[in-house]
């Protein structure tokens, strides 16, 4: 046996880790359950927890936080998701909050990730999960990059940065009162470049709008943003037809595209490998407000 | 095949930790343009004359205003070689409990001394740390050698001091780098302002530096995580137990017996979401399917049944404590966590408290608090399946949680097994402590002499540098308070062995008394560094065998050092003679040399390296 034959690769690696946590989440919860966006990163969760699973299925729910400005395409992608796993599917609608009064919106197509987290509270609440998995990565963000893999959460669903339980060697400890809760994040150590490189090796299904293809676009605030629905055609603007793809999917308000002609995994991870701004600076109106929206938004609930 | 590296470092803003890493990022191109105009704008709103690089990884808002580092932050680059993820801690007293979550899962950890300053206390106390949790790998950056014009008797200075401190600890591979992250000298590219260095960049240090023994392949370990049943129709008789393998090797067909109930089965396949695969290994998640129809759950031990983890639920732990809102109390109940289990404990003793700067044990302490570390006997309701935390960092680890508020309030590295274990009528204790009670055991004598005797053989050519390695060791380890003797074969011959000649007899003859002598000292707790030709594999192996037999640590070193190189040596002048035909045995020449096969450690050509691997079986 040559030695080499005794190592793991840095993908390999890191798919061990998250199934390590996966799984150990698993034994130790009762009621575990998966936010599924269609997005790239809860599709790489997903298919790990499949893996670590196999070949019994997938052991928890998964809940949509829909904001009820989707792009169709990811709809589409997660029903269909939904359909062909068998899973069982939650989604908490932002839009129920707002018919029911809790959510105040100033305008309805004012960005709503904010509002998400209200969403997702009551979500969590009325489904009685006691851990949920998300798909951060410490990477995205300055205040992901201090998260730990299981966050607590207290009955409020608040995240106090400065009180984190230390996290030593793989002994996760998810211990907690009723009503309290854990944030999971499984894919904490993946770089943006590693999930393109891992799904690609893997050739996993994506939603289509993560690779290039043509489309109405604006640039506003130097995003480009489609047009459509959620997105009425600023007064005086023109839109222009341009090859985009979109580097995360959030609400179709606020998330932006980037130019690309990548139309294959091979193409965007060369267009990833030497891309020289973030994939939330790049797309997400909402987090360039400050340099701490992310911690502020994490502090409320926020995934 | 590119690997992943976990790197730790620690240290406050005024030695250039923020300005490595932001240097190594910022190189490896790893830093986003929209990252970089932020911090720019923060360093702007607060003042600073330039930008921070620090910013980039303080995360929190608090950390951002208050110009400090609270948590770990996690950091990642890549080169076309390696993914690494960095744990940056600070490096401040108040944060101790901070540096050993980051070390915990380190393969090596970054420590940084300003050239002008020195080696100072924190640096000692990372470096302890560091040793404490085992971490295998360290270098030491000499930074900011721009101001002090790149001088190399500085950095020789610094590199000494160092070494002379880490002798005390048990530091595997040590490693220097002259650097200055600021002017980017020696971080990724070889500086043209240190001639004199002949080592690698750092970055070529990180890329190179050799991971994959570091695991524990011996000992076989698999604790199980859980059980997949799938109840479907295609799976019905399916029962997997699945896992992450955390030491040894398994492979199909292996006899493997599980704990606590120590049943034995075979491994019939082991599984992967992507087919069945022949072997596994550290760190794979897998699910492992046996022959026999067993009785196995969650927090059971999958091992050898020739190879298993010592099973008892007393034993001896060092810990740090981690709780700020509470402090350590002994008899109260804790919960452990340790590998896949949850189990209720009790701290029995506080033996002391270990001073993290002077090393100094305090057996007055009385308790534990935020920071502090302490050797401590852990009392276990039911067996803990472990391994000692030198040789396995899975199967020797714990966590503590407080059971009124859940915290986590201390994390612990399990030394050994205390002695007997009541364990009642479930009698599943494999201890591998051996009591005498006639006479002193190893153990007695080491706790009372606080060290540990061992022998190392180094054997290789005439002039091959073997001697020199040897007064070198001896030197470092006696300097450090460690009894230790050097036993050379010349020298010997002088005395104990002058009835001896040079015939394959009078040799092994030779070989035998100074292994007998290296045993007895050995036993008696100094470290024997014997220095001897000893050319012939049979009669190396006898003295392995006796020691093995006293239980007593044996480590073959060879100097591997080819022929031409000894006889340009020549320093006794043995070769010379030898090609005149004036002796006609001389080993290499007219003799023959039988190199081991598996020796615990070949030696690097340069002295230092060799003198600092050489210390590092000690550890």
């Amino acid at each position: 046996m040559r030695p080499a034959a005794i190592e793991l690769s840095d993908l390999d690696t890191l798919e061990a880790e998250s199934i390590h946590i996966i799984r150990e989440v698993v034994a130790e919860f009762e009621h575990p359950m998966m936010l599924f966006s269609g997005g790239k990163d809860s599709v790489l969760m997903l298919y790990l927890a499949r893996k670590a699973f196999a070949p019994a299925p997938v052991p928890f729910p998964i809940m949509h936080v829909d904001t009820g400005h989707n792009f169709p395409e990811v709809i589409e992608f997660r029903d269909r998701t939904v359909a062909e796993l068998a899973l069982r599917l939650e989604v908490a609608s932002v839009q129920e909050q707002i018919d029911a009064g809790r959510i105040k919106v100033g305008h309805p197509l004012e960005s709503r990730n904010r509002h998400q987290t209200v969403a997702l509270l009551e979500g969590i609440k009325n489904g009685g999960f006691d851990a949920v998995f998300g798909g951060g990565r410490r990477d995205e963000d300055k205040a992901r990059a201090k998260e730990r893999v299981l966050s607590f959460r207290d009955k409020f669903g608040q995240w106090d940065p400065k009180n984190q339980r230390p996290e030593l060697w793989r002994l996760y400890n998810g211990r907690h009162q009723k009503g309290e809760h854990i944030r999971v994040f499984p894919i904490s150590d993946w770089t943006e470049l590693d999930v393109w490189r891992y799904l690609a090796r893997e050739n996993v299904d994506l939603p289509p709008i993560y690779f290039a293809h043509e489309r109405e676009v604006v640039e506003v605030e130097g995003l480009l943003m489609a047009v459509n629905e959620f997105f009425p055609l600023p007064d005086g603007m023109e839109p222009s037809r341009q090859m985009v793809r979109y580097r995360t999917v959030g609400d179709a308000t606020s998330t932006g595209a980037v130019e690309s002609t990548a139309v294959d995994y091979e193409a965007v991870i060369a267009e990833t490998a030497v891309s020289r701004i973030t994939e939330r600076g790049a797309t997400r109106g909402d987090d360039r407000f400050s340099e701490a929206a992310m911690e502020d938004r994490k502090k409320e609930g926020y995934f | 095949m590119s690997q992943l590296l976990r790197i730790a470092t620690a240290g406050s803003v005024d030695d250039g930790k923020s300005t490595l890493i932001g240097r190594l990022l910022h190189d490896t191109k790893s830093i986003f343009e929209d990252q970089l105009s932020a911090i720019e704008q923060t360093s702007v709103k607060r003042g600073d004359e330039q930008t921070d690089l620090a910013l980039l990884t303080d995360g929190l808002r608090a950390e951002r205003e208050q110009g400090i580092t609270i948590d770990v932050a996690h950091r990642y680059f890549a080169t076309p070689k390696r993914k690494f993820v960095i744990a940056d801690t600070p490096g401040h007293i108040q944060y101790t409990r901070n540096m050993v979550t980051g070390a915990s899962t380190a393969s090596l950890a970054l420590l940084l001394v300003d050239a002008r300053k020195g080696v100072l206390e924190q640096t000692r106390r990372h470096a302890l740390l560091s040793s404490l949790l085992r971490v295998p790998h360290l270098v030491l950056c000499v930074n900011k050698m721009d101001l002090v014009d790149y001088d190399q008797e500085i950095y020789e200075e610094i590199r000494h001091d160092f070494t002379s401190f880490a002798a005390k600890l048990e530091i595997t591979d040590l490693d220097f780098v002259p650097i200055s992250a600021l002017a980017g000298d020696n971080v990724v590219e070889r500086s043209l302002n240190m001639p004199w260095f002949d080592g690698q960049p750092l970055l070529g240090q990180l890329e190179d530096v050799h991971i994959a023994s570091d695991r524990n392949l011996v000992d076989n370990r698999f604790p199980v995580q859980y059980v997949i049943r799938p109840q479907s129709a295609e799976h019905r008789d399916y029962r997997g137990f699945a896992g992450s393998v955390v030491g040894g090797i398994f492979k199909q067909g292996d006899e493997v017996m599980v704990l606590p109930s120590r049943k034995t089965s075979t491994i019939d396949r082991i599984d992967t979401p992507d087919g069945a695969v022949d072997q596994a290994f550290p760190p794979m998640a897998v699910t492992m399917l046996l022959e026999d129809e067993l009785d196995i759950s969650r927090g059971d031990m999958i091992c050898r049944p020739t190879n298993q983890p010592s099973a008892n639920n007393r034993f001896e732990a060092m810990i740090c404590w981690f709780d700020e809102t509470s402090s350590l109390r002994t008899g109260a109940p804790y919960q452990l966590k340790h590998t896949t289990k949850w189990i209720a404990a009790e701290v029995e003793t506080l033996r002391y408290e270990l001073n993290v700067d002077s090393l100094h044990r305090d057996l007055d302490a009385e308790t534990l608090e935020v920071n502090d570390i302490g050797r401590v006997s852990i009392h276990t309701t039911s067996p803990l399946f472990f391994d000692e935390y030198r040789l396995n960092r899975t199967t020797g680890s714990f966590i503590l949680a407080d059971p009124a508020t859940n915290l986590t309030v201390a994390a612990g590295m399990i030394i050994g097994a205390a002695g007997e274990s009541p364990t009642g009528t479930h009698s599943v204790v494999a201890d591998n402590i051996t009591f005498h009670p006639s006479s002193l055991s190893r153990e007695e004598r080491r706790e009372a002499l606080g060290t540990n005797g061992a022998t190392i053989w180094m054997t290789g050519l005439s002039g091959s540098g073997k001697s020199t390695i040897a007064a070198a060791a001896e030197h470092t380890l006696v300097g450090s308070g460690r009894n230790a003797y050097m036993l050379d074969g010349d020298n010997l011959r002088h005395g104990l062995n002058a009835d001896l000649g040079f015939s394959e007899s009078d040799r092994a003859e030779n070989v035998r008394r100074v292994g007998e002598v290296a045993r007895l000292m050995a036993e008696s707790g100094v470290v024997a560094i014997v220095s001897l030709v000893s050319p012939f594999k049979d009669a190396r192996d006898k003295v392995r065998a006796a020691h093995q037999a006293a239980g007593i640590p044996f480590y073959e070193v060879f100097v591997d050092t080819p022929l031409e190189e000894c006889e340009r040596r020549d320093p006794k002048g043995l070769y010379a003679k030898a090609r005149a035909g004036e002796i006609t045995d001389l080993t290499g020449v007219g003799s023959p040399y039988e190199a081991p096969v598996t020796p615990e450690l070949t030696t690097d050509p340069d002295l230092e390296t060799a003198v600092r691997q050489v210390l590092g079986l000690l550890s």
